[in-house]
């Protein structure tokens, strides 16, 4: 049977420096990150905090990958990521990062227990039957498991966005980001996500970098860094 | 089942609507492209059924004579020499006992029948017809047409065993009124003999039911005054499509002029092939509308899971993963479409085959014919996969080049 590593706490899992990145074309163009520098460690919680517009999301989703930055490096896990190729981001998004999006963006037309599945089918390294059993194991965690086979359509937002945090960790990631988690979420829902969220990356050793405009969330994080006009301030 | 295509199949089924129209059209397309090949298809292998029936598939006559230019050609080259515009011929085959023989050692060759051939005047007791006359050995000629299945009136045994009896065309008899046993006087270059209608026989071919009569090879060599040689030889074989072949071969070791049946009704053939083509490209129409509407499908489920496919992507997903969960979708709905197609088809020619069509002139039918050929269904499944596989290559490398980040960001075009 193969097994999930457990990330060591402590160490570092990501770093960038000196980031920038323009979004929009011609005279639209908008310079938004400035040369950011950054680093996160295993079993730390990072909050990024600042006003709308001020590059938070796009820093995020580079540090996810999703993105390229026009200057700068990006590091996951000792490795430079920042000039490798869609497959070798695409891979490394699969094994080292998983993310929480603010509009839980579920795949609504498969169940709880399938969308949590799908980064493990993708990668592989698991059977199908270990696949289950811990997509099983994470959605209890996440207070799902009586709700397993309940379509995305089903399911409150509260619910859906917890299914997506259980998603997240399903492929036990380094990296864990999450932009605005609890921003689509009521008060009650809101520091249950933020608890889960937090709770299982510690125990787990991963390091949690989330983006919000919740200064009580902000808060009750390791580290908060809040941004201005694409720089950290 | 692979991720890619578990997704591919609920993506799919989320659109039951426009996968419903993208089917459609596909079962269509794929039936009526199998229905229209086996009914044009269908009458074009049953005149060739009748041609080869009645005149087989290939006529040897007229013996080559060398010219100056030709012996001047062959001398130039051990090879042989053809040159069409230089070629005289000699009336008729002077020894088809010899040329017989010869034509049966190729390996093709099912039967050979010598068959003499000459212009008559007949007359019934109702009125006179012009007609032709062909001497036959019967047992040679059953084996070169379908004459012994095409008796519609009276027994073949009795032209086989009665020198003076008469195989008559059913269009003729009816002209003539004539019946089984009637006799009726044939007169050909000054001689007149009285013979009786043995059989009456019916090809479905107009021209040869209202003017061929056979006679026993002796009664119509005495009446013609061919005492030996032969008018052409009729040659069965058991490839008929190989006998373009086969005759330039004969041809060129023979050294008289053979004609394959292709050659003979080449103006027929030309006929259904325009028509099988001209069915097929009207017909790829609904394979294109097809093609079109599992386009619009993709590309609609494209837009609307954009979302999903930055959560793909974001996964671990790979551009090509995005594809291929595409293009599965098309293939889904391009299998199911061929398997309900190949079915609509098949039913569909069947009902057509029911069809009461009373045809009679170059092929006597009473119903619409359709021919079975596995084939025509490999070429509809072919041509809709091609068209499919086409259309929704584009949606699918749509996706797969969208970022996402674009996505998340809102940004995506």
């Amino acid at each position: 049977m193969s097994k999930v590593t457990t990330p060591t706490p402590g160490g570092l899992a990501l770093r960038c420096t000196n980031l920038h990145r323009h979004l929009g074309q011609d005279e639209g163009r908008v310079h938004v990150l400035k040369g950011v520098s950054f680093e996160a460690h295993r079993g730390q919680v990072y909050a990024i905090v600042g006003p709308s517009g001020c590059g938070k999301s796009t820093l995020l989703y580079l540090l996810g990958l999703l993105d390229q930055p026009d200057d700068g490096q990006i590091e996951i896990n000792g490795r430079l990521m920042s000039n490798s190729d869609d497959f070798a981001r695409t891979a490394a998004r699969g094994e080292h990062i998983g993310f929480v999006f603010q509009f839980h963006f579920l795949m609504l037309e498969f169940t709880a227990l399938e969308n949590v599945m799908m980064p493990m089918r993708k990668l592989g390294r698991l059977r199908p039957d270990e696949m289950s059993a811990r997509a099983h194991a994470l959605l209890e965690s996440v207070g799902l498991g009586a709700k397993t086979h309940r379509l995305g359509t089903q399911l409150s937002g509260g619910e859906q966005q917890r299914v997506a945090v259980a998603r997240a960790l399903a492929n036990q990631p380094t990296i864990l980001l999450a932009d605005e988690p609890t921003g689509n979420l009521d008060v009650k829902n809101s520091g249950l996500v933020f608890d889960l969220l937090t709770r299982l990356a510690k125990e787990q050793g991963q390091a949690v970098i989330l983006v919000t405009h919740n200064p009580e969330i902000a808060q009750r994080c390791d580290l908060t860094r809040p941004m201005r006009d694409g720089l950290f301030v | 089942m692979s991720p890619n295509l578990r997704i591919a199949f609920r993506f799919l089924t989320a659109k039951k609507r426009a996968m419903f129209m993208s089917l459609s059209c596909t079962v269509l397309g794929v039936g009526l492209f199998i229905v229209t090949q086996a009914t044009t298809s269908g009458f074009e292998r049953f005149f060739t059924k009748t041609i080869l029936g009645i005149n087989g598939a290939i006529r040897i006559e007229d013996k080559i004579q060398d010219t100056m230019r030709s012996m001047a050609a062959a001398g130039a080259s051990d090879s042989y020499f053809s040159q069409r515009e230089g070629v005289k011929y000699i009336e008729g085959v002077e020894e088809p006992q010899l040329i017989g023989d010869a034509v049966r050692e190729f390996a093709n060759v099912r039967g050979v029948s010598a068959v003499v051939r000459g212009n008559v005047q007949i007359t019934s007791s109702f009125k006179t017809e012009d007609a032709q006359v062909f001497g036959i050995r019967i047992e040679d000629h059953v084996r070169v047409s379908d004459l012994a299945e095409q008796i519609t009136r009276g027994k073949l045994d009795d032209f086989r065993d009665s020198p003076s009896g008469a195989l008559v065309g059913r269009v003729l008899a009816d002209r003539l009124q004539l019946t089984v046993g009637d006799s009726f006087v044939i007169v050909a270059r000054s001689q007149s003999r009285r013979v009786h209608v043995a059989a009456i026989y019916e090809t479905g071919y107009r021209e040869v039911d209202k003017s061929n009569i056979y006679l026993p090879m002796a009664e119509a060599r005495s009446l013609l005054r061919k005492p030996s040689g032969a008018t052409f030889l009729q040659i069965s074989l058991n490839d008929p499509g190989r006998a373009p072949q086969d005759a330039a071969k004969m041809e060129q070791v023979l050294r008289h002029g053979a004609k394959p049946w292709q050659e003979r009704e080449k103006t027929w053939l030309a006929v259904f092939r325009a028509l099988r083509i001209s069915t097929m490209i009207t017909v790829s129409v609904f394979t294109l509308i097809a093609s079109l509407a599992m386009f619009n499908t993709l590309a609609m489920i494209v837009l609307e899971k954009t979302k999903d496919i930055a959560i793909l992507r974001s996964m671990g997903y790979e551009r090509r993963d995005i594809t291929q969960i595409f293009l599965w979708q098309a293939g889904i709905v391009l299998a199911i479409g061929a398997v309900l197609g190949a079915i609509f088809g098949a039913g569909v020619t069947w009902l057509v085959g029911q069809v009461p069509l009373p045809i009679n002139g170059i092929f006597k039918t009473d119903r619409f014919i359709v021919t079975w050929d596995v084939n025509h269904y490999l070429a509809a499944i072919a041509t809709a996969v091609v068209m499919v596989m086409v259309a929704s290559l584009i949606p699918a490398r749509r996706a797969a080049r969208l970022e996402p980040g674009d996505i998340v960001r809102g940004t995506a075009q």
